[in-house]
């Protein structure tokens, strides 16, 4: 390729950030420019040229790129740029009164998305750009300790209320085990399940996993013997793993949980993924916002490689190789979709593509690709140590094993619980305590922003996915965030729909015009205001909710419009009003 | 038409559309299929020379198994598959995606959508009156957007980008169907001067930072022109008529000839009103141009009519 680059040249501090990352190539597009973004807070346009030279990269391709992600600016702008969650959970416990706090202080600050710590509503989070950059994170964020020096802030260590409860699994080294020592995790049991794989084979591991009867838990409930099986028969020998751990789905936040207080788990898992599928390169493509969860991360994963857990020949296993690479995201929801994290990884704009082929034919730089979820991985370890049988007696016929739960919004304890499926979702809020003293339950946000309300006298729901199926909701990622007598439905209905309208990457015209349209028509309905055509408003949010599901490329589209149907069908809402 | 390579004769694939039995090589589009059984199906995205986008969604059909509708354009026929062009679910899909997109978006140079949009009953004024033209599109950061009180409808509306003397960007017209970038870059030109820009409804055709066309990669091949659906890419000469109200078609003759400048001899289509060339394209099923040219091509006619 012949390019043609801009006259712009960088500074020094711009160029020394990209040249440390060394020679690359195109999918180095992500990570130079966080490069630079760290070290000067902005990307300009001699940075930009500098990268596209080093890169090969068209200038133009570059700024695509780049302008696709909320935490990049290229515009210049001050080193520290604060973000404040006024997302749903964070909403619901006084995030108003933290924004009206910078404001009153003079802090600029950037409304951000969920920041994925709901259990400790209202959050903030503080980039401070330097050499080295620093991300802090305020949670819960008090109005007199918000305007603190973001130095000064403490990040509370990582916890869960179930902490060291009995018949924990997925989450029993949490806040327990130290997640910084390989030797505590191999102590707590870790690392046994690698050993089994190996006496197993690829193909027992798969064999194990199947049988198992476990689903992806990333929002889509796949099989994961299934997916596992399907890449690991392809004739094509290259092939990869991706984690994905981009955990931007508003009200979710198990992954984060898992990745700071378990971090070798998800070593362990993804070993014994690319072990069964044959892959020899696996990615984390961690979500940007998350900086403790990164450095919890890349420490154990440095750790073991040292330590031969990564790396060549595996455990003492000839011909075993294995690492991973952790991408970080750059602040785009759209990108946890399994085919937007391939672009995206690639140093493309982080558009899903069209299906088929699917990624285990044709994934990451064209090859087979297994995409799973952090929670998916870390049951992985769970069923080769106790053997998918045992595994299988967890849950309920059809929906096996523990299953995490993120609850946030008005209940008391907030937090991420594990049971097993079938808990009813009555049960599970009383584990979390119940909504506070004289309130009263109004409704249940369940499965995220892109799952569905139900009412309060649900709650005798069993949560697996086939009950959910059956009764019109879905499980999702495991949001369950409980709204009570005094929450501000309306507007919790117009955040989400802003929401969507902010992380459509724009590709196809149901989702990037019909989210617009969805905000403005609710505006218009919980305002009270009309159109001076007079038309009704419901009707024409339906038509447009059922053309974005029908007609839009990806699941986002296609599930834009289910909260705002279910408030309207399932709990009255917004009828009063039109 | 997608461009096939020659080969070994292909095999036939079997199936049905709207109840009838149609057979196509292999490899074929339903979009293919449903041309060649004589079914017309808007597709504004999609493009004769290029790979399908299939992002405007205008194409969909209804397919039997698939949970949502599927883009004509680019799903490929598979042998027993069972298309439906015309249900209450592909009426409604087609109406509101247009709806949407004329709310947004200026149309009135983009063919045949005034005639789809009447046949399916289409009204975009349903979604409010349009907002007033913005120029800060250029300046939106992804995330993040003012918070609207539904009284009006967002659009793109902008002013137009005129700044070289060869072709003008109208971009609130444009539908962002990606195929002047794909054109610009690996597809044909492999300049890459152009790419999609922010995200969402902020999402743009832009330059590496919305620089200026002269400062930027292009070379004025003008293929980006000539795949442009919607008019928010036009010639200059034919945007200076437009605007004078001096720019008549049914005045209009095409000429075909071959390009005196090199050897390699492209298809050149003179398309001459009052006696003047006012455009230069070249057909698409040519096997030399595909439709691209060079600037030379292109724009070096001005000396045929020096006065
Ligand atoms: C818009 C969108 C965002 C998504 N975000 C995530 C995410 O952050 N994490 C995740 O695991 N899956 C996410 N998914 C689901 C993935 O596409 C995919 O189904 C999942 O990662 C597969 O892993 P699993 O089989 O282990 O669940 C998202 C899907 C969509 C449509
Ligand atoms: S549905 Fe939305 S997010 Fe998905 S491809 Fe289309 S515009 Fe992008
Ligand atoms: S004129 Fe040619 S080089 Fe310039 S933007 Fe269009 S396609 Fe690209
Ligand atoms: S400028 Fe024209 S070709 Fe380019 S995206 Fe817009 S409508 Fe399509
Ligand atoms: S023509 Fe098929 S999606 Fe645009």
């Amino acid at each position: 390729m012949d390019l043609r680059f801009l006259n712009a040249e960088p500074t020094d501090a711009e160029r020394h950030a990209v040249d440390a990352l060394g020679a690359g190539s195109r999918d180095q597009l992500l990570p130079a420019l966080h490069a630079v973004n760290d070290r000067v807070g902005w990307i300009s346009q001699g940075a930009l040229n500098h990268i596209c030279r080093r890169l090969n990269v068209p200038p133009a391709e570059a700024y695509g790129v780049a302008s696709f992600y909320a935490l990049f600016s290229l515009k210049e702008r001050p080193p520290r740029v604060v973000h404040v969650c006024t997302d749903l959970a964070c909403r619901v416990n006084g995030a108003e009164a933290v924004t009206e706090a910078f404001d009153a202080a003079g802090i600029g600050w950037h409304r951000s998305p969920c920041l994925g710590v709901c259990e400790r509503a209202p959050a903030a989070l503080a980039f401070e750009a330097g050499d080295p950059a620093e991300g802090r994170l305020l949670a819960p964020a008090t109005p007199s300790e918000i305007t603190r020096e973001p130095s000064t802030w403490e990040e509370a260590p990582v916890s869960v209320p179930q902490q060291g409860g009995p018949g924990l699994r997925l989450l029993r080294r949490v806040g327990v085990v130290e997640p910084e020592s390989l030797d505590a995790y191999r102590a707590a049991g870790g690392y046994a399940a690698l050993r089994n794989a190996l006496l197993l084979g690829p193909a027992g591991v798969i064999r194990e996993v199947t049988d198992s009867g476990l689903m992806g838990r990333g929002g889509a409930a796949f099989p994961t013997g299934r997916k596992w099986d399907a890449a690991a028969r392809q004739p094509e020998r290259t092939r990869y793993l991706v984690c994905n751990a981009d955990e931007s789905e508003p009200g979710t936040f198990k992954d984060r949980v898992l990745i700071e207080g378990d971090p070798f788990a998800l070593v362990e898992a993804m070993t014994i993924a690319a072990f069964a599928i044959g892959a020899q390169k696996g990615y984390v493509y961690l979500r940007g916002e998350y900086p403790r969860a990164l450095k919890t991360l890349r420490n154990a994963i440095d750790v073991a490689r040292e330590r031969g857990f990564l790396g060549e020949n595996i455990m003492g296993r000839q011909g075993f190789s294995f690492d991973i690479e952790i991408r970080r995201g750059a602040g785009a929801y759209i990108c946890g979709e399994e085919t937007a994290i391939f672009n995206s990884i690639e140093g493309y704009r982080g558009e899903p593509r069209s299906k088929p082929p699917f990624p285990v034919e044709k994934g990451l730089f064209g090859k087979p690709t297994v995409v799973n979820n952090v929670e998916t991985l870390v049951n992985i370890p769970l069923i080769l140590t106790e053997g998918c049988e045992a595994y299988r007696r967890i849950g309920t016929e059809r929906s096996t094993g523990p299953k995490l739960f993120c609850l946030s919004g008005n209940v008391r304890r907030p937090g991420v619980y594990e049971v097993p499926f079938g808990t009813t979702l009555g049960e599970l809020l009383e584990l979390a305590g119940g909504v506070p003293e004289g309130r009263e339950l109004r409704a249940v946000l369940l499965g995220g922003a892109a799952g569905g309300f139900v009412r309060p006298d649900e709650t005798t729901l069993p949560l697996t996915m086939e009950d959910a199926r059956a009764a019109g909701a879905t499980l999702g990622s495991g949001v369950v965030l409980a709204l009570d007598d005094q929450a501000d439905l309306g507007g919790f209905l117009v955040r989400i729909a802003a929401f969507f309208r902010d992380e459509s990457c724009g590709q196809c015209v149901p989702c990037r015009i019909g989210t617009v349209r969805q905000e403005e028509a609710l505006h218009r309905i919980v305002g009270g205001r009309k159109l001076g055509t007079g038309g009704d408003d419901l009707a024409l949010l339906r038509e447009v909710g059922q053309v974005m599901r029908d007609s839009s490329i990806c699941g986002l589209g296609q599930t834009a419009w289910n909260a705002i149907e279910s408030a309207i069908d399932r709990l009255g809402a917004l009828e009063e009003r039109s | 038409m997608t461009i096939v390579g020659l080969g070994l004769p292909r095999r036939l694939v079997e199936f049905t559309v709207d109840g009838e039995a149609v057979r196509v090589p292999e490899g074929s589009t339903i979009l293919d299929a449903c041309a060649a059984a004589g079914k017309d199906i808007p597709t504004l995205c999609f493009g004769d020379t290029l790979e399908p986008a299939n992002a405007c969604r205008v194409c969909m059909v209804e397919v039997e198994g698939s949970r949502t509708l599927v883009p004509s354009c680019s799903r490929k026929a598979e042998p027993g598959m069972v298309v439906r062009t015309e249900t209450d679910r592909t009426r409604l899909s087609r109406k509101v995606v247009l709806e949407l997109l004329g709310s947004a978006t200026d149309l009135s140079t983009t063919p045949d959508v005034a005639g789809w949009m009447a046949e399916c009953g289409a009204e975009p004024e349903r979604f409010g009156p349009p907002a007033p033209a913005s120029d800060d599109r250029d300046d939106r950061r992804p995330g993040e957007h003012e918070i609207p009180d539904g009284l009006t409808a967002a659009t793109v509306r902008q002013p137009v980008k005129v700044d070289n003397e060869l072709y003008v960007r109208d971009y609130g017209k444009c539908i962002q169907c990606y195929k002047c970038v794909d054109a610009c870059g690996e597809q044909w030109q492999n300049t890459f001067a152009i790419t999609m820009a922010g995200r969402g409804f902020d999402a743009r055709i832009s330059t590496e930072f919305a620089n200026p066309l002269p400062d930027s990669a292009c070379v004025y091949c003008g293929n980006c022109v000539e795949v442009c659906p919607t008019g928010a890419l036009s010639f200059k000469r034919e945007h200076d008529k437009r605007e004078a109200g001096t720019w008549d078609e049914s005045r209009q003759t095409a000429t075909t000839t071959i390009c005196t400048f090199c050897g390699v001899g492209c298809s050149l289509t003179l398309h001459v009103q009052d006696n003047e060339i006012v455009k230069v394209t070249s057909p698409h099923e040519s096997s030399v141009t595909h439709g691209n040219l060079c600037i030379k091509g292109r724009f070096g006619w001005q000396h045929v009519q020096n006065r």
